[in-house]
């Protein structure tokens, strides 16, 4: 007896995308080709597409899923996540290869599918729930739980028309939440309503996974993932690449596709950035013991090194850099500011340098760093290179950073761990 | 949950050729058909004045345009009153025209819906047939209270029309299936269905009777099920005409494979539908 749930095998989808046409030659061809494109239009419906009009979407994509898991599914836009997740909730048929699904399927691809704006609240969850495959008698027997948890009690014989876009998705998701089938496929449905709500979602999602039921999660907010997801596969242009537990798969995701590593050597002094004064050789971001590490513990300080050779004596240098968070929004930005070294022109020499950028300071997320090597007053840039490394922020939810126990969406650039004082004074009503 | 359905494996495979028709699937998901029908019915009056006296209004309105064109026309009804005899042809052929209407672009129309969630998709045009039945009980009404006004009492024949409304059922259901399935790459048949479906109204027996039709017309003319079902009709009701004969099992038969060639049509179209949107 195995407790494989869902097994997928060498599965591919070919999408037809339609060459791309040349433009007319002259205004006679452009009028044959008018006259002509009824016939070119069924011509190219009913052949079997040429190569370069098709699109493998997925190629030869194969995993196991067991009773319990959550696994989540990583890749960029067009990296065939949700190809995957249309073939396994049978929206479309794979190409090529197979999958096996035990149990109940349940898909939530978006929120409120099938919703009609003129029905009511009411009308809607029956609906929707229907669609969504539960029975009448389910419905009915969870419908106050489901109004309950959307929170919009006072509007459930309005039409949804009516309904703020807030209070739309959160009944969407009501229905949804509600779902009671062994395998539950979900898109990045989760990041809808408002930070409550949010937490409600994700709070709803963690029950769901200790219920013991399979779920497959597509997503690319990394910290989502890493916080619901203990195992997780990186998808690339339509192929598997990664398979493993969360962080070490996001770590590949960030290496490989976001294409920023944890650190950059310039081996050849000759290519190294930098001018006839000063070369930068490398950067890496590392922990405490030195280690090169890409994924950073929020609580813990993070290094971000420099290693530079400087050719000529005499001048005044400051490495620094660009912090950048993934909204592109520059974090901070740090220089070496130390009294020994601010005044003083260096002799030449090989130099390593490390900024400490402490922990609870920086909010969960990914972060590019831009090193750069500069003269100041007057400020002469000696080199500087835009994005090269990255590191990611997470947060293990051990409930001792500034998260405390709570487990939803947290905004904010920074994310520092406070002191907070109490005063407490017991009042007696006289 | 039973531990039957938590068992089930579902296969997902890349079928090639024909695949089954799937009709298990379909009858697990009846609730839903119900549901679509009952969202179509629900939500298509609001913010209506008449609502769904419209239902009536325009049998009612076209009964009163081809009455007076077939007096123009003096053409006789064997005794049968004009307008009786008229809405015996408009009630089945409004039937079946909005059915075929409707379910031939039913897919295109249910997109959103078809593409963010699995559910035999042969239950789109399925409602719509439920609706339009709906729809016809209710406009059935206005024969009933036309009959009572002229005084004219049904035939026993009138036990015979849910065999006749099921043949316009199946006409509708086997055009609209071949058309939905073409309308998914070929989106010119939203423009073509309404001509088709002019056309299609002059070569049936609506505003004129059957009879009129002779000569070396006379087979291929009888070929067209709404022949049969518009005078089974008047037969049924008025016992005018003739009983259904073996040009009207012949055109069954036509109806039965064209029904049957276009689900697998259809099923064929539906594993790739959303491929093409």
């Amino acid at each position: 007896m195995s407790d494989t749930v869902i097994r997928v095998e060498g599965l591919g989808k070919r999408y037809r995308i339609g060459a791309a046409s040349k433009p007319p030659s002259s205004r006679l061809d452009a009028a044959w080709r008018l006259a002509s494109a009824p016939f070119a239009y069924i011509g190219s419906m009913l052949r079997e597409p040429t190569a370069e009009e098709t699109l493998w979407a997925l190629r030869d994509v194969s995993f196991e899923v067991h009773q319990g898991e959550v696994l989540g599914v990583i890749g960029r836009n067009g990296a065939g996540k949700s190809t995957l997740l249309k073939i396994l909730s049978r929206i479309t048929e794979p190409t090529e290869g197979k999958a096996d699904i035990r149990g109940r399927v349940g898909s939530l691809l978006e929120v409120g599918t099938g919703f009609h704006p003129e029905l009511t609240g009411r009308e809607n969850i029956y609906l929707n729930g229907t669609i969504l495959g539960m029975s009448k008698a389910e419905i009915a027997r969870k419908f106050d739980e489901i109004v309950d948890f959307s929170g919009i009690e006072r509007f459930i014989d309005t039409p949804v028309k009516r309904y703020s876009s807030g209070m739309y998705v959160r009944l969407g998701f009501a229905v949804a939440a509600h779902l009671e089938t062994e395998v539950l496929l979900v898109d990045e449905v989760l990041a809808v309503g408002d930070a409550p709500f949010q937490k409600k979602c994700l709070g709803k999602m963690g029950d769901v996974a200790k219920e013991g039921r399979t779920v497959l999660f597509v997503s690319h907010n990394m910290k989502v993932m890493n916080r619901l997801c203990p195992r997780a596969v990186l998808l690339s242009e339509g192929n598997l690449v990664s398979d493993g537990p969360t962080h070490s798969v996001t770590r590949t995701y960030l290496e490989s596709v976001v294409r920023a590593t944890a650190t950059r050597t310039w081996p050849d002094i000759g290519e190294a950035p930098g001018n006839e004064f000063v070369r930068l050789r490398s950067v890496r971001i590392c922990k405490e013991d030195d280690t090169t590490t890409q994924v950073v513990d929020i609580r813990k300080p993070v290094g971000v090194q420099l290693e530079f050779n400087v050719l000529k004596p005499g001048m005044l240098l400051s490495p620094n850099f660009y912090c950048t968070n993934e909204e592109g929004i520059i974090a901070f930005i740090s220089g070496q500011h130390d009294p020994e070294w601010q005044d003083k022109p260096r002799p030449v020499g090989h130099y390593v340098s490390t900024a400490w950028i402490p922990g609870n300071l920086l909010s969960e997320g990914t972060y590019v760093i831009s090193p750069a090597i500069s003269t100041m007053n007057p400020i002469r840039v000696h080199c500087w290179e835009k994005d090269s490394v990255a590191f990611q922020v997470v947060d293990p939810g051990e409930g001792d950073s500034a998260r405390g126990n709570f487990e939803g969406h947290m905004p904010g650039v920074v994310r520092p761990l406070l002191r907070w004082t109490t005063n407490w004074t017991a009042e007696s009503h006289t | 949950m039973s531990q039957v359905s938590a068992d089930a494996v579902t296969q997902i495979r890349a079928t090639r050729g024909w695949t089954r028709l799937g009709l298990r699937d379909l009858w697990e998901y009846r609730e839903l058909l119900y549901f679509l029908a009952w969202r179509e019915i629900k939500s298509r009056y609001r913010q209506m004045a008449l609502g769904p006296l419209w239902l009536v209004l325009v049998p009612l309105a076209n009964m009163l345009v081809f009455t007076f064109v077939m007096r123009v026309a003096n053409i006789d009804t064997k005794g049968v009153p004009r307008p009786l005899f008229v809405l015996a042809g408009i009630l089945p052929w409004q039937f079946f025209a909005e059915a075929t209407r409707k379910s031939s672009t039913s897919l295109v129309n249910n997109l959103p819906v078809i593409t963010k969630v699995y559910f035999p998709r042969l239950l789109v045009p399925l409602s719509t047939v439920v609706v339009g039945t709906v729809d016809f009980v209710v406009a059935f009404l206005l024969m009933i209270v036309l009959m009572l006004a002229y005084g004219v009492a049904p035939t026993v024949g009138i036990l015979s029309l849910p065999a006749f409304l099921a043949l316009a059922v199946a006409t509708a259901l086997a055009v609209g299936l071949w058309l939905a399935a073409i309308a998914v790459k070929f989106r010119d048949v939203g423009y073509g269905i309404t001509y088709l479906l002019l056309l299609w109204m002059f070569l049936s027996p609506v505003f004129y009777p059957s009879s009129l039709v002779g000569g070396r017309f006379y087979v291929l003319y009888r070929l067209n099920p709404l022949v049969h079902v518009i005078e089974g009709f008047r037969w049924g009701l008025f016992g005018v005409g003739h009983a259904p004969g073996s040009l009207a099992a012949i055109s069954t038969g036509l109806v039965l494979f064209l029904l049957i060639t276009g689900a697998w049509v259809f099923r064929r179209t539906e594993r790739t539908i959303v491929d093409f949107v």
